[in-house]
């Protein structure tokens, strides 16, 4: 097993060259905000700020439009007017209490309320990258990590989409936010920093899956596991679409659907690229491997279904672009490019049998598959990033950031297997729990599903007000 | 006069609408349809669930043709609609009774 506090994370390249002033006398441990500010790069500032920009493309329109595609003509809007709340909704509360709440020492869970309104936090305060002695500013930080909080509640829609009440989806999201996303983007991300983990007074200042070592590079377990998870409980909870299994049900737009997953393949570079918080060659690595992961998920998607159906389809090219994106997330910059083409050849396969074969058998109508392909996805780039991040295969490894610099840790595959199963296992009993709770207890106070007669008449007229389209 | 109704596959209309031209036919009223017959729709796959598409799309013509010239129009519409598979369409004939023009009021076979 990993040793305890070992403090793993992303590959810390040490910056020892292009800081002059420090170069001679070697890195900072602890050092003061008046230090950091000389420890910020322009270049991982602006793209932080670019990347945050493509991951709030990647909710709207992408995401918006990929969902939207899927449903019938009647219900098209009311997706993206979800997806379009929840995005103001995430931000709003991210800059209340979401922050703060991820991001600050607390307990191993949750963080605490020292940062509220962001308390504290200003032009002059800086946030940690995964290198000794570099720092970008902190609202850079607030801002990139507020786009994951605004995108993920946005992801489970698609599981009860085409019957669920506006507000009471809207007071779900702001609860799940709260009681799921929060903690276990705590739990999977904070810690105290590569300059700070080595200092008796910060030892163990670490959510408690950072901890345990697992590793999640951007958001396999914060942001898929999570999401598909509380999608597959939501689908259960709120029930079938009325014709479910007994009128056909096509996708309104596959056009709209093309446009929105390629868009979201684009804006994951922000997404993933993104999450090592600076611009250098593990930034490249990660992009790259988002890039070739995806493209090997769209192909092993469609051959699947070349053998299965006779035919190439174009939402299953997107879908397993998708699927792709969505494995790679973890691993992005843990694998090798190599690595990361055999997880994206691997994970099509597996969640076309979910969407396909499981979902029949067990008769959920997981409308757009969130659990299928964010869910199942998510597991297996988790548990692959445990695989592929073994520096025998070409992989990054783990770096021990309780040692000061920060040194290569000893990899063990098996262990590292097994923490990666231990944090999916955790994550899915987290979002499990308080999904299954605020979807029992919103349908009891308020109730889930519009009535028949609105359901049968699309949510866009009964719901809204609008029509998608007016021709 | 006689009207003729026809439901034809939607990429035959150009080349109907051609051959029925030169015969003389002067004007024809289109409408996108869909509908069933013998065909009886096909399946869709999306993302491996199947569905039935009973009611496959069409284009109705209606045309209103002097009688002399109506045995020759169904045949020209039969002959250029066909490719041999199954879904080719139908084609229908009724007794017109009456026709007027809008613009100078003239009316039955002068009017077509």
């Amino acid at each position: 097993m990993q040793p305890k506090h070992a403090g793993l994370g992303a590959l810390a390249a040490l910056l020892l060259t292009g800081l002059p002033a420090l170069a001679q006398e070697g890195p900072i441990l602890n050092p003061t905000v008046e230090q950091m500010a000389t420890m910020v790069d322009k270049g991982d500032t602006t793209w932080m700020l670019v990347s945050s920009a493509l991951v709030l493309m990647m909710a709207i329109p992408a995401l918006a439009l990929f969902y939207g595609g899927l449903v019938r003509t009647k219900n098209m809007l009311s997706l993206l007017v979800q997806v379009f709340m929840i995005v103001g909704i995430g931000a709003v509360m991210w800059v209340a209490v979401g922050y703060s709440l991820a991001f600050t020492s607390g307990s191993p869970y949750i963080g605490g309320l020292s940062k509220a309104m962001l308390a504290g936090v200003g032009t002059g305060s800086y946030a940690a990258t995964f290198s000794n002695n570099v720092y970008i500013p902190e609202y850079a930080f607030v801002i990139f990590q507020m786009t994951f909080a605004c995108i993920t509640p946005a992801l489970i829609i698609g599981a009860f989409a085409e019957r669920i009440k506006f507000w009471p989806l809207m007071l779900f999201c702001v609860g799940w936010t709260l009681l799921a996303y929060y903690p276990i983007a705590h739990m999977v991300w904070f810690w105290a920093g590569p300059d700070f983990l080595s200092v008796p007074e910060f030892a163990g200042d670490m959510g408690l899956l950072w901890g345990w070592g697992a590793l999640d590079f951007a958001g396999g377990t914060v942001v898929h596991i999570n999401a598909g998870v509380a999608g597959l409980v939501g689908c259960i909870v709120v029930g079938k679409r009325i014709g479910f299994n007994k009128e056909p049900m096509p996708p309104h737009s596959l056009t709209m659907t093309m446009i929105g997953a390629s868009l979201l393949w684009v804006g994951w570079f922000g997404f993933n690229a993104g999450s090592n918080l600076e611009a250098n060659g593990l930034t490249a690595l990660a992009f790259l491997n988002t890039f070739v992961a995806t493209a090997a998920a769209t192909l092993s998607w469609v051959l699947v279904e070349q053998v299965r159906h006779g035919r190439p389809s174009l939402l299953g090219a997107v879908t397993g672009a998708v699927a792709g994106l969505v494995a790679v997330t973890p691993a992005a910059g843990f694998a090798s490019p190599g690595g990361a083409l055999v997880l994206g050849l691997i994970v099509s396969p597996v969640c076309f049998v979910f969407v396909s074969t499981v979902k029949k058998r067990f008769g959920y109508d997981d409308s757009l598959d969130v659990f299928g392909v964010h869910g199942i996805g998510g597991i297996v780039g988790a548990i692959g990033t445990g695989v592929l991040a073994d520096p025998s295969l070409g992989g990054q490894g783990w770096y021990d950031y309780t040692v000061f610099p920060a040194v290569p840790g000893a990899y063990d595959m098996t262990a590292q297997v097994i923490t990666q199963i231990q944090a999916v296992a955790v994550t899915v009993a987290w979002t499990g729990v308080v999904s299954l709770l605020l979807f029992s207890l919103i349908k009891l106070a308020f109730g889930l599903r519009p009535s028949t007669d609105d359901e049968r008449q699309g949510l866009d007229q009964t719901a809204h007000g609008e029509s998608a389209y007016n021709m | 006069m006689k009207l003729i109704i026809a439901a034809i596959k939607p990429f035959k209309l150009e080349e109907v609408r051609e051959a029925l031209t030169a015969i003389g036919v002067r004007g024809m009223m289109v409408t996108e349809i869909k509908g069933f017959g013998t065909q009886s729709g096909h399946t869709e796959i999306y993302r491996g669930a199947e569905y039935a598409v009973n009611f496959v799309p069409k284009v109705r013509l209606e045309i209103v043709v002097a009688d002399a010239l109506a045995d020759q129009a169904v045949a020209t519409i039969q002959k250029t609609a066909k490719t041999d598979k199954i879904g080719d369409g139908k084609i229908f004939v009724l007794d017109v009774e009456h026709a007027v023009r809008v613009r100078t009021g003239e009316t039955d076979d002068d009017a077509l």
